[in-house]
């Protein structure tokens, strides 16, 4: 009888793991290595890096929810321009938002906000996962990678921030806790995009040793 | 699925984005524009030495605000507005002045199209200590876009009591620390004049001030990574500032 097919709960260990696989397993910026080029632009401080995590956030949610949605309807032949259209719509929506209720913030990414659209991250999900899977697990899937992402920048945001301005969220702690008086010198080169590449190297240093499976012997 | 569907899928998706975009920027716009005059205000107040919240900025503009000037090259004042006058929203006001539009209409002024002729803003704003500061807007070019700035004036039209610069898309941490407070207060009690009356503009010098030949009331010191940023705010200074000089000379 049909009835009785139990309905699959909201957070079922497999939906639990499509949000957590892709946090440290699977995270797409270590582990994929995708969406690099937006986490070397906006990592310089930790509040910009916080609200890119947020909106990226935001988007990838609604644009997995919404091309799942519509998976049956799209053609496939144009599946692609569909999906940047509805990343896109997105990402314009958001930076008008931001530009009228947080307008410092929105001054701070400028231009990095439009450049979602180009995360690579975004569309690969929709592409691999939204497009053939159902609205709930596709919703969750997309929040998964975007948190992944997301707890990437604010640990590079972190470090780049405290070492190369002494501060974090805009407080000055090395100024506070005297560490200027000691000799000690703010390292410039924290500020420059390369220096968020030294950091995620770390990461996916210790990311690999903590989880040997991921190393690639070949 | 036929072409035909495809191109009915298409055109649907791009009308309905199309509509879902336009409204909610027409819903928005208000705010975001209210928001931008909010800012320039705030800049124009902190370059005056007074610093505000950003939602107290207009109110706070309005209290202190003397007067409004567009002032010709010749150095004739061409409009005057006052606080709370009707025509706020007369593009010739000098605050609805878009300083870029501005710049390009002076450039091809110079160039000899004399069909539009090139306004400057100017604001007069009263101090916390009740003298009358003049204002001047300027804007030039950073390394990666525009840079911008306000420069105020004691009285005598040479002493520089305060500045404001904010910029677009400079290096966080190297160019885009023009518009910290460290950087703006540097120049505070300099000079645009010399002492024989000539307009010698104010130096951003590379390795400091005091290394350097430039006399110390007409120079402030670079920022260090900054370079091709501090050079801009040195030109705008010097390029904007050029254009006030007949009405300087005049009211001196």
């Amino acid at each position: 009888m049909a009835e009785t097919k139990e309905k699959e709960p909201l957070f079922s260990s497999k939906n639990k793991k499509l949000l957590s696989e892709p946090m440290v397993r699977n995270n797409p910026i270590t582990v994929q290595v995708l969406g690099i080029c937006s986490a070397l632009a906006i990592t310089v401080k930790l509040e910009p890096s916080l609200v890119m995590a947020i909106s990226v956030i935001a988007i990838m949610g609604t644009a997995n929810l919404i091309i799942s949605l519509m998976r049956s309807l799209i053609p496939p032949r144009i599946r692609i321009i569909v999906m940047l259209t509805v990343i896109a719509s997105l990402v314009v929506l958001v930076d008008e938002i931001l530009a009228a209720f947080l307008y410092d913030v929105s001054k701070q990414l400028s231009v990095f906000v439009g450049l979602i659209i180009t995360n690579c991250i975004i569309m690969g999900r929709l592409e691999a996962f939204a497009s053939s899977n159902k609205p709930w697990p596709s919703f969750l899937d997309g929040i998964g990678n975007a948190a992944g992402y997301g707890w990437i920048l604010i640990i590079v945001g972190f470090f780049r921030e405290l070492f190369g301005s002494g501060e974090i969220f805009g407080y000055p702690v090395f100024e506070k806790i005297g560490l200027y008086q000691t000799g000690y010198v703010d390292n410039g080169l924290m500020i420059l995009p390369p220096a968020a590449l030294f950091i995620v190297g770390i990461i996916i240093w210790v990311h690999r040793s903590r989880h040997p499976e991921l190393i690639d012997i070949s | 699925m036929s072409n035909s569907y495809i191109f009915r899928f298409a055109i649907i998706m791009v009308v309905l984005v199309a509509a879902i975009l336009t409204a909610v920027a027409t819903l928005l716009k208000p705010m975001q524009e209210a928001n931008k005059n909010a800012e320039k205000m705030q800049a124009i107040l902190s370059s005056a030495n007074i610093s505000v919240e950003r939602s107290e900025a207009i109110d706070t503009y309005k209290e202190q605000l003397l007067a409004e000037y567009t002032v010709s090259l010749d150095g004739e004042i061409v409009s005057t507005y006052k606080s709370g006058e009707e025509s706020a929203d007369d593009p010739n006001r000098a605050f609805n002045i878009n300083m870029k539009k501005l710049l390009d209409k002076l450039k091809r002024y110079k160039k000899g199209d004399l069909s539009e002729a090139p306004d400057l803003p100017l604001y007069v704003l009263k101090s916390t200590e009740g003298d009358s500061l003049f204002i001047i807007p300027v804007r030039g070019k950073g390394l990666w876009g525009p840079i911008w700035g306000n420069i105020a004036l004691k009285k005598d039209l040479n002493t520089v009591v305060g500045a404001s610069f904010d910029h677009d898309g400079e290096t966080p941490g190297l160019g885009a620390e023009i518009n910290t407070d460290d950087f703006a207060n540097q120049f505070k009690g300099k000079k645009l004049f010399n002492e024989e009356n000539e307009f010698v503009s104010i130096d951003v010098v590379k390795g400091g001030v005091e290394n350097s030949s430039v006399p110390p009331e007409h120079g402030v010191d670079a920022i260090s990574g900054g370079t091709i940023t501090s050079d801009g705010v040195s030109d705008m200074i010097e390029d904007v500032i050029k254009n006030y000089l007949p009405f300087i000379k005049k009211h001196k």
